[in-house]
């Protein structure tokens, strides 16, 4: 955490005496951290980085010339002149009584190779401790191994409160306790209840933070000895938290938090615990082949026990000849556009280069998608089109610096665990909470408002804040005079919109609008974030251009704790998105229908590019179905069970003439498979992964792979080198240092980064690095966030396209969720309308297209619920589509825009960052040269794609 | 120490019955507590005027300083002095809290000052707040005498109703909203930050000082904690004086002191007098050792101060520097008078049991600490003892004393070092003869 607020903060220099030699203190350091930054040892156990100093140990205790009693060093700051001794008997006598006392109660049993008390004994020379009377020792509670994953053995307890600290203050999960009194203290889960039963959420940092080994990893997983440690990241979300591997014989014993720039050494119960899937039996070891005769159809029920049944195994030469050729004979004969290929948003940003290449140059079509589709597509529109960067404006724990923290749409303490602590550190901080959810998550009772309106309504409640900012005179007019352009228009636009009017919409008082937009508008720094309750939706552009027009037109956007972030799901959506995983777009969203763009693809990839967008994931489903797409690669997704409407994605994968699906398990993809490529799980490969935050980092290789899988790297390798693809990526790990040399010549945004071996390929010791000077190995920092540099904002004109696509919803269904089979209903002439949309948005630019169109629209006719009243529509489409259901959107300008040239100049000057500049239009913005803006380091240093051409 | 000879005092009590020098328990008969009755003896008065006269509130702090009043509570800190650390000019709310949360044993005070005089506190802390510029108090007391928090919310609405409390005051500008809280009877609430936690809703626990209340006290505000007979005290130095009431007693221990003579005496009880009275005369007012016995020695305190032999004891005088000068602390002024039946490793074993069970458990010296000392103690006690055990409790001690969060720690090893020191041969003949020295001494 203070490392976080480093940058803010100036610090003031303190001289002072440490143990008769004088050195220079900060006055906002304690003198344990003053000490351990010049390498004088003062033992302590209730002190750890990161957590609230709370003296209670003692081990640390200080003396102080002039001080009648010592003083605990993690607790007192240095003052100038200060005569401190570490070492004196006084001192010395006190921290070795400390551990005296706690060794007196410690355990036979050993619960942890790493006690701290231990090491801190052994150092001071405590010896066996002269309490050490059995008969009198204190009674000690008994073991509780109520708990799958940690193992709570209190009798090594010394009461520190690390564990509370990190569980209340920390991860703020309120389990952890310290009960009762004097020698009965005692930690507790709740009410003293088991861990087991207790509403513990497993997160770890307990066991992270606990020095004795009272809370471990159960079944004694880390008294093991570790073969290695591997470095590496989470493979959950979009957090992207750096971890600890700790293996032994080819297995993950346990995992720790690592000190990464968006976790700061916290992890949750996913990437701490949930590690298993790796060593899972049902893991893909040998390439299957679809048994001959073996029909494909929608309907089936998978048994992983009987795969022999619907497979049978057969060699890599086999299976890769089969697959490649299959979708070979496709191409040749039913054209490029028959093919298809999903990558995911799982794989590194190698794999989703290299998926996209393969499918741009070997399938020689743009028919390349992947979950992005279902996801956050809408929000990156939205902020490619507003603001022209389509990723978040700075990183998560930005909420430090935050007044205002607007949380809409999203659930995080479930989907981003980590991120929420940052949010709840925030707020117990003092910052002020709005969350806004028709579905109460557990962050509510953290809010200060917490605003559940009706479900569907977000383009009314913030267009009634909006109306209020705007009729108060709340906005930000120098932000809006320098850095937008036509807010009249936006004005106009809300006027409609007051909170007594929507507030029967939204279903949130009038009052409660106005008092939430004040607090957003008036705050020193607001920040919003949104996940895809914002994004999932037919209107979902719009929902998240209201929440950037809110940032725009009060100005919270550009400094510390303001700005927008849209959390990713996945752990690596954003970079596969950034890597060209998507139709529309090259690599660093060059559009595929930019001229210039491909001409410089076609040189770097040395190949004809088809110049048209490819179809995305919703309507390569809908064109399989239509007989157009007829053979379909996927790697690492599963849009058989991930789909919206489950029934009409299987039946467009088993219409396919060939289907190649490579993954780790046999998914319900792959149950339609015509050949099953087994894959390698994240920790079986090295690759660079892109968080949330827009941070790259790298994610090592920490096992071998099971029986015959094969890195995914290689695999999409071996299927370009048959179908025609003469590529070469040498070097360990599949060649992936390689794949991201080229990857740098592609994107300027990654072109000062450097993904070299360190080790003169040793595995394992891939870094990644700025060209400009070494980071810590396996992080990046962006360096500041994109919207602070932020250009001019201008109004969009107004949106060209109703959007009702047909969406129905039933009473009470939750339309955040992201399964199919809920509750859609069919209605015709919605279908029509959604196709007449489709079929006029293909033209336009699909990055503007809303994420979730087409989609929504047909799912209706295998919805399981019974037909109800057209007007199940929400209320809010029925009362504005008069008004076209859209929304006028102040646009922060990707430059170009001649009109006012000296607010940008000062931009620039103010940010220290150059400022570009492109036509507005929205077709050459999102196409503009090669200013992508990624992160100050990588800027002005693109990478000339002349000198390497690449490897075709 | 032997509750089985105690008899209490039972209202009505006869005329003097907290001695000559009574000023805060001058003609309180037990059952005069009243508002009426505080009135007859010239109660408010004190508020009155200075509400009337519209004294500025830095002549009443300066007059609180000349008054050498200092804390009752224990730690004997002035004042005049603790009430101007309040911020100055500070906007927000600030706190006035009494302590009243008397749980150190031997200590039985601020039960009578409450049951008996409860508007005297009231009036007390009302000029302390008056003086501060402090809307708002509380007086915290102690989860055991529920019959006293009872009568002392009966005070409150007397008061409340005469308009000696609330909204503008006896109809001058100055509001102030006194509100009783019981604790549950935790020793360590009686300490002033464990106390406010304990207020704020939360566990018993010390805080870590800096910062101190007079910055960060009752929900983070600046507040301030006295004892009740501090707030009791206030009035007669408003009435009287701060000079005449630094007369009473002795330079820089000003007034009178209320202690509570327990033990091995005639007549058990508290005794209000000048500071600076000789200790012969105040056994004297308890009536003498019982059954004449011989002063074996003397904890002059309460629990947690050392103990004093008894012939030093008989030489002192009762006021804080005098008491400092023969080893030990005035504290609470709990008076335990202990003759020679006492056994003294027997008396230490229980004082250690108190703080054993009373650490809150919060720091590592303490809680590991008090345990080992009641242990060891206890081991001496039944004729388990080893010889190294005393230079053990001895360097448990030293290294219990200064290093915890709180004075829980200071109060749990000084009566150790000090039984130790003064009765050395006591502990000693425990270890070697596996029995007890008094029978056969006596």
């Amino acid at each position: 955490m203070n490392s976080m607020s480093e940058p803010l903060a100036d610090r003031v220099a303190v001289e002072f005496k440490l143990d008769g030699r004088t050195v220079t203190g900060y006055a906002d350091e304690t003198l344990i951290e003053t000490a351990d930054r010049l390498g004088v040892e003062i033992p302590r156990l209730c002190h750890m980085p990161g957590l609230r100093p709370d003296g209670n140990c003692r081990a640390c205790v200080v003396e102080i010339k002039g001080e009648r009693v010592l003083a605990p060093s993690c607790c007192r700051n240095p003052q100038p002149g200060m005569e401190v001794q570490s070492a004196s008997e006084r001192a010395r006598a006190s921290q070795k009584m400390v551990l005296e006392l706690l060794l007196s109660d410690m355990p036979e049993t050993h619960y942890t190779r790493n006690s701290e008390l231990d090491r801190w004994a052994a150092a001071l020379e405590v010896g066996k401790p002269r309490f050490a009377a059995t008969a009198l020792r204190r009674e000690q509670p008994a073991p509780d191994l109520s708990h799958h994953a940690i193992a709570v053995n209190l009798d090594a307890c010394i009461q520190c409160t690390r564990c509370l600290r990190a569980c209340r203050e920390e991860q703020v999960n309120d389990v952890i306790g310290y009960a009762f009194r004097g020698e009965h203290s005692k930690i507790v889960f709740d009410f003293d209840d088991p861990m087991g039963q207790s509403t513990c959420v497993a997160c770890g940092e307990c066991v992270q933070a606990c020095p004795t080994g009272a809370l471990m990893p159960a079944r004694d997983a880390a008294l093991a000895v570790p073969d290695k440690t591997v470095d590496s990241v989470c493979p959950y979300c979009g957090v992207g938290c750096q971890l600890t591997y700790n293996i032994k014989d080819n297995e993950i014993l346990y995992v720790q938090g690592r000190d990464g720039p968006s976790n700061h050494g916290r992890l949750c119960v996913k990437g701490r615990y949930g590690f298993d899937y790796v060593h899972h039996k049902h893991r893909l070891t040998k390439p299957l082949i679809r048994r001959a005769g073996i029909p494909k159809t929608a309907g089936f029920t998978i048994d992983p026990d009987h795969v022999h049944e619907l497979f049978r195994e057969a060699t890599w030469e086999e299976a890769l000849d089969l697959a490649a050729g299959g979708l070979r004979k496709i191409r040749d004969t039913a054209g490029p556009k028959a093919l298809a290929g999903f990558g995911s948003a799982k794989g590194s940003n190698e794999e989703a280069y290299l998926f996209q290449k393969l499918v741009r140059t070997g399938f020689r079509s743009n028919n390349v998608d992947h979950c992005t589709r279902l996801c956050h597509a809408s929000s990156v529109a939205a902020l490619l089109e507003g603001i022209g960067s389509g990723a978040v404006s700075n990183q998560v724990n930005d909420v430090a610096h935050s007044e205002v923290i607007v949380v809409i749409g999203s659930n995080p303490v479930v989907n981003h665990p980590v991120a929420a602590t940052w949010i709840k550190n925030a707020v117990k901080k003092g910052a002020s909470l709005v969350l806004i959810d028709p579905r109460r998550s557990e962050l509510a009772r953290h809010a200060t408002h917490y605003l559940q309106f009706k479900a569907d309504t977000d383009v009314a409640l913030l267009n009634a804040m909006m109306h209020t900012i705007v009729h108060e005179g709340l906005v930000n007019e120098d932000f809006i005079a320098s850095r937008t352009i036509g807010y009249e228009e936006l004005k106009k636009n809300v006027d409609g919109y007051s909170p007594e009017a929507m507030a029967p919409v939204c279903g949130i008082p009038a009052a409660t609008i106005r008092t939430v937009a004040r607090l957003y508008a008036t705050s020193k720094a607001s920040i919003i974030l949104w996940g895809m309750g914002i994004s999932q939706h037919v209107h979902g552009t719009d929902n998240a251009r209201c929440l950037i027009a809110l940032a725009m037109m009060t100005g919270q956007v550009g400094r510390p704790g303001t700005g927008l972030h849209p959390l990713r799901g996945q752990n690596n959506v954003q970079g596969a998105s950034d890597s060209g995983l998507i139709p529309m777009m090259y690599p660093d969203y060059k559009r595929v229908d930019n001229a210039e763009a491909q001409a410089r693809f076609e040189k770097l990839w040395g190949t004809k590019l088809d110049p048209q967008p490819g179809l995305t994931v919703v309507e390569v489903m809908n064109a399989a179905i239509a007989g157009k797409v007829r053979g379909m690669y996927v790697m690492g997704e599963n849009p058989a069970l991930s789909d919206p409407d489950l029934n009409h994605a299987r039946e467009a994968l088993a219409s396919l003439d060939w289907l190649v699906v490579q993954d780790i398990f046999l998914t319900e993809t792959a149950y339609l498979a015509d050949v099953v490529l087994p894959a390698s799980a994240f920790p079986e490969k090295t690759g660079s992964f892109t968080n949330t935050d827009r941070m790259v980092q790298l994610g090592r290789r920490a096992l071998d792979m099971p029986g015959d899988a094969r890195q995914d790297l290689w695999i999409i390798q071996e299927m370009a080198r048959r179908l025609g693809l003469d590529w070469k990526y040498a070097g360990a790990d599949s060649g992936v240092a390689e794949v991201f040399d080229e990857m740098r010549h592609a994107m300027a945004s990654i072109g000062g980064h450097h993904l070299g071996a360190a080790g003169a390929g040793k595995f394992g010791d891939l870094s990644l690095r700025t060209r400009r000077r070494s980071r810590p190995a396996g992080r990046v920092h962006r360096s500041l966030p994109d919207a602070d540099r932020a250009r001019e904002v201008r109004p969009r004109r107004h949106h060209p396209r109703q959007r009702t696509a047909g969406r129905r919803l039933s009473d009470g269904a939750d339309h955040r969720a992201a399964t199919g089979t809920l509750a859609y209903r069919r209605d015709d002439a919605a279908v029509q309308r959604a196709r007449r949309d489709r079929t006029r948005a293909r033209g336009l630019a699909a990055s503007a297209r809303p994420g979730a169109d087409g989609r929504r629209a047909r799912r209706g006719d295998h919805g399981r619920v019974a037909p109800g009243p057209h007007h199940a529509v929400c209320p809010c489409r029925r009362r504005h589509a008069g008004r076209r259901g859209v929304h006028p959107v102040l646009l922060l300008r990707s430059g170009g825009e001649p009109a006012d040239q000296s607010g940008a100049r000062s931009l620039r000057q103010d940010s220290g960052v150059q400022v570009l500049r492109g036509a507005h239009h929205r077709r050459r913005r999102t196409g503009r040269g090669d200013e992508f803006r990624w992160g100050a380091v990588a800027r002005g240093r693109l990478i000339p794609p002349a000198k390497t051409p690449g490897k075709t | 120490m032997s509750a089985a000879t105690f008899t209490p005092m039972t209202p009505p009590f006869a005329p003097g019955a907290y001695g000559p020098d009574a000023q805060i328990m001058k003609d309180i008969d037990g059952l005069n507590w009243r508002l009426a009755d505080y009135l007859k003896r010239g109660g408010y008065d004190g508020l009155k005027k200075i509400l009337a006269e519209n004294v500025p509130p830095e002549k009443i702090i300066a007059e609180m300083k000349t008054s050498a009043l200092r804390g009752r509570g224990g730690a004997g800190f002035p004042a005049g002095l603790k009430w101007s650390f309040m911020p100055k000019g500070y906007t927000g709310q600030k706190y006035l809290v009494c302590n009243s949360d008397e749980g150190e044993p031997g200590t039985f005070k601020d039960r009578d000052i409450l049951r008996y005089n409860p508007h005297s506190v009231i009036e007390g802390m009302a000029i302390a707040a008056y003086a501060m510029g402090i809307t708002v108090g509380y007086n915290y007391i102690h989860g055991e005498i529920w019959d006293t928090y009872e009568r002392f919310e009966e005070a409150l609405d007397e008061a409340r109703a005469a308009g000696y409390l609330g909204d503008r005051i006896q109809g001058s500008d100055f509001s102030f909203q006194l509100h009783a809280f019981h604790g549950y009877g935790a020793y360590i609430c009686g300490e002033e930050t464990a106390l406010l936690e304990s207020m704020e809703g939360k566990k018993g626990q010390p805080r870590f000082k800096p910062p101190f209340p007079a910055s960060f006290g009752l929900y983070g505000k600046p507040t301030t904690i006295n004892n009740t007979e501090t707030f009791a005290a206030v009035p007669w130095i408003i009435n009287h004086g701060g000079e005449a009431y630094l007369r009473l007693g002795k330079p820089n221990n000003g007034g009178t002191k209320i202690f509570s003579v327990s033990g091995d005496v005639e007549r058990p009880g508290n005794y209000e007098v000048n500071m600076g009275t000789p200790f012969a005369k105040l056994l004297e007012m308890a009536g003498g050792m019982r059954g004449g016995r011989k002063l074996k020695g003397c904890i002059p305190g309460g629990s947690s101060m050392p103990v004093v032999p008894g012939d030093i004891m008989m030489e002192c005088d009762m006021d804080y520097d005098s008491i400092a000068k023969a080893g030990s602390m005035l504290g609470s002024g709990a008076v335990i008078i202990m003759d020679d039946t006492r056994c003294m490793v027997k008396s230490l074993l229980r004082l250690a049991y108190f703080y054993y069970e009373e650490s809150c458990g919060q720091c590592t010296p303490c809680r590991e600490g008090t345990g080992w000392l009641y242990r060891v103690i206890n081991r001496i006690e039944h004729g388990e003892g080893r010889n190294e055990d005393l230079d053990l409790l001895n360097s448990l001690a030293d290294n219990i004393q200064g290093r915890t969060i709180c004075a829980l720690g200071d109060a749990a090893a000084m009566p150790v070092r000090a039984f130790i020191k003064h009765y050395r041969d006591e502990f000693q003949h425990h270890i070697d003869h596996k029995r007890c020295l008094v029978p056969v001494y006596v």
